[in-house]
């Protein structure tokens, strides 16, 4: 099997089309970056402008709010919306890919399993997820510790604003970024349960992002009837739950308490649904493929 | 001789299409096997039966006395198999290619042995180029070499001389050959193409409309040196009379669709056009057609698509 994955991770990797999701999140963050770099208090301005009546801040303090930690999760922010489409131009190519080629067919005529061989498509396709999102970690939090050095992180909640000091924001990031890959594996999943019933790869891409588009739409809507049926259910509603490592518990003086988490339960629970999908999804293709007649 | 492929019964729908019907074959070892039909005639279908590709409705396989249906991954890793187009990764070069067939494959190779093998087919000096700059030709040798990179005991080989120039056709034939007689492999080959299947199989098997027509060697099932000989003629009567009060009335074998049909050896038909234009009866067509075409077109829907095949 593991032979099998280099072989797979060696065909992803000599792809050009590979290199693209890596060249437009480069060209995002850079951007971003190159943005705040310059203007970056007009940004800080435009955060803080619902809290000008309540709270009186200094300039110096709002320099100190635009750090490198305040970049990434401006970042993160931003681009996890788009990556599943970035994740979904591989996994989704991976089944549909091959068909369409023709290799499926001299593949599938190999003493190789089609459980073994959907497995290690699959997770040849979550390695990809994985080293795209460390390209993302490296460029965004790397990156932007770098440029613009670190300091205490603010959070902006609806009611409130919360300071994470300094030294409590960095395993955070690890943290949000781990739920991350696990949100865009369950992406990936689904890419590659639709590239199974697809003969070329616009196809399944295509599908997955109009899935991820629908369910964003029904997460964000507020109706009290989805709210309590279908939106604790959809995977998009779990995808933006890494956000909670950033919400901190606070003591009765109002300051974030080190190392906490507000609520780590429904963080849990989003993994648990974000798995339940993931393993629903190759489960169900797995099955299918096994199944199928390769007639292209 | 052990057969090598035992089909019982095997028979493939899809949805209200009965592609396979109650087709039952063997393959004898070490033997070049022609599988022979139209276009349509459910050849493509049986061949990706052979290889897992197509799941049967029922019947059953069994190659080298395993049933594949249990033991695909035993199977597959003694077959070569390229069903229809040999379709490679065309943004790898040819090694690469052959390596990532070699690993599923099950085999572990050198770069020795995998360019002994591009040798083998002769694209030993193309080995790192990328697949997209290769000929149709060369990409179907690079198929073969595939096929054969784990050396397997059999070879399935779908319409392998399909998309090839007249000498890409006569190095396929010769390849198919020295993989049978000088290596010992066993070799499945289908083809529309009669004159090639004849030159190179063993026995052969010959299907339409999914169902089994005829099965057996060569050599019972026809003679390959007997030749049908079609003239038209400005006065077929008068032909037919002349015909057989000359030396040549054994030839005379019918008239049909205004054509007057003689059954000749090869051996005779040397001198044979002035012999008929001796009989002083003008002659406005004359068309030999070799004797294995002329078996498939009587065994397959009585001839009506012949325009096609000759095509």
């Amino acid at each position: 099997m593991w032979k099998l994955l280099k072989i797979e991770l060696f065909k992803i990797f000599k792809r050009p089309r590979t290199y693209i999701a890596f060249g437009a999140i480069a060209a995002i963050v850079i951007l971003i970056q190159i943005a705040l770099r310059f203007d970056g208090r007009s940004y800080v301005d435009l955060l803080l402008n619902n809290l000008k009546d309540s709270f009186e801040m200094a300039d110096d303090f709002k320099d100190k709010l635009l750090n490198g930690y305040l970049i990434c999760f401006v970042i993160l922010n931003t681009l996890l919306i788009q990556l599943p489409l970035l994740v979904a131009l591989v996994a989704g190519d991976s089944i549909a890919g091959e068909a369409n080629m023709g290799t499926l067919r001299l593949s599938l005529t190999r003493g190789v399993s089609r459980t073994e061989f959907m497995l290690v498509k699959f997770i040849a396709s979550v390695i990809y997820t994985f080293f795209l999102l460390l390209w993302m970690a490296l460029l965004s939090l790397f990156g932007s510790m770098l440029i613009f050095g670190v300091n205490d992180m603010i959070v902006l909640r609806s009611a409130s604003i919360e300071l994470i000091p300094v030294s409590d924001v960095f395993w955070r990031y690890i943290a949000a970024f781990g739920f991350a890959a696990a949100a865009l594996t369950t992406v990936s999943a689904l890419a590659f349960l639709l590239s199974v019933f697809a003969e070329n790869s616009i196809g399944p891409i295509i599908a997955t992002m109009s899935v991820v588009i629908v369910f964003t739409i029904l997460s964000e809507m507020n109706i009290p009837i989805y709210d309590r049926t279908i939106k604790p259910w959809l995977f998009t509603t779990h995808m933006v739950a890494w956000k909670g490592f950033f919400y901190v518990k606070a003591d009765s003086d109002g300051v974030a308490i080190r190392g906490s988490i507000e609520n780590l339960h429904s963080i849990l629970r989003s993994l648990c649904i974000l798995v339940g999908y993931t393993i629903a999804f190759t489960g169900t293709a797995i099955w299918v493929f096994r199944r199928k007649d390769i007639l292209n | 001789m052990e057969p090598i492929i035992e089909v019982k019964n095997l028979r493939k729908e899809f949805a209200d299409l009965v592609a396979v019907d109650d087709l039952s074959f063997t393959v004898p070892t070490g033997q070049i096997y022609g599988f022979l039909g139209q276009n349509g005639a459910g050849k493509s279908t049986t061949m990706r039966m052979l290889v897992d590709l197509v799941r049967p409705s029922s019947g059953n396989i069994r190659i080298f006395g395993l049933d594949l249906s249990t033991h695909r991954k035993e199977i597959l890793r003694q077959t070569g198999a390229i069903i229809e187009r040999p379709d490679l990764y065309k943004y790898l070069t040819a090694l690469e290619n052959l390596r990532i067939f070699a690993t599923m494959s099950g085999t572990s190779t050198s770069k020795k042995m995998l360019m002994d093998q591009l040798a083998l087919v002769g694209l030993a000096e193309r080995a790192n180029s990328k697949v997209k700059t290769y000929s149709q030709g060369m990409k179907q040798r690079l198929g073969i070499a595939t096929a054969l990179v784990h050396n397997p005991k059999l070879i399935i080989l779908d319409e392998p001389t399909n998309g090839l120039d007249p000498q890409g056709i006569a190095d396929m034939r010769n390849m198919i050959l020295h993989l049978c007689h000088d290596l010992g492999k066993t070799l499945i080959v289908s083809s529309h193409l009669l004159s090639e299947m004849e030159l190179v199989s063993d026995s052969m098997l010959i299907i339409d409309k999914g169902k089994k027509l005829v099965e057996g060697l060569i050599s019972d099932l026809f003679d390959p040196a007997e030749t049908l000989v079609e003239v038209r003629t400005a006065d077929d009567k008068l032909f037919v009379e002349r015909l057989k009060a000359s030396h040549l009335d054994k030839a005379f074998h019918s008239t049909a669709n205004g054509t007057v049909q003689l059954k000749l050896h090869k051996n005779e038909l040397t001198g044979i056009l002035r012999q008929l234009l001796d009989l002083n009866v003008p002659l406005l067509s004359f068309n030999a057609r070799h004797s294995l075409e002329d078996y498939f077109l009587n065994l397959t829907s009585g001839g009506q698509h012949v325009e096609a095949f000759k095509n």
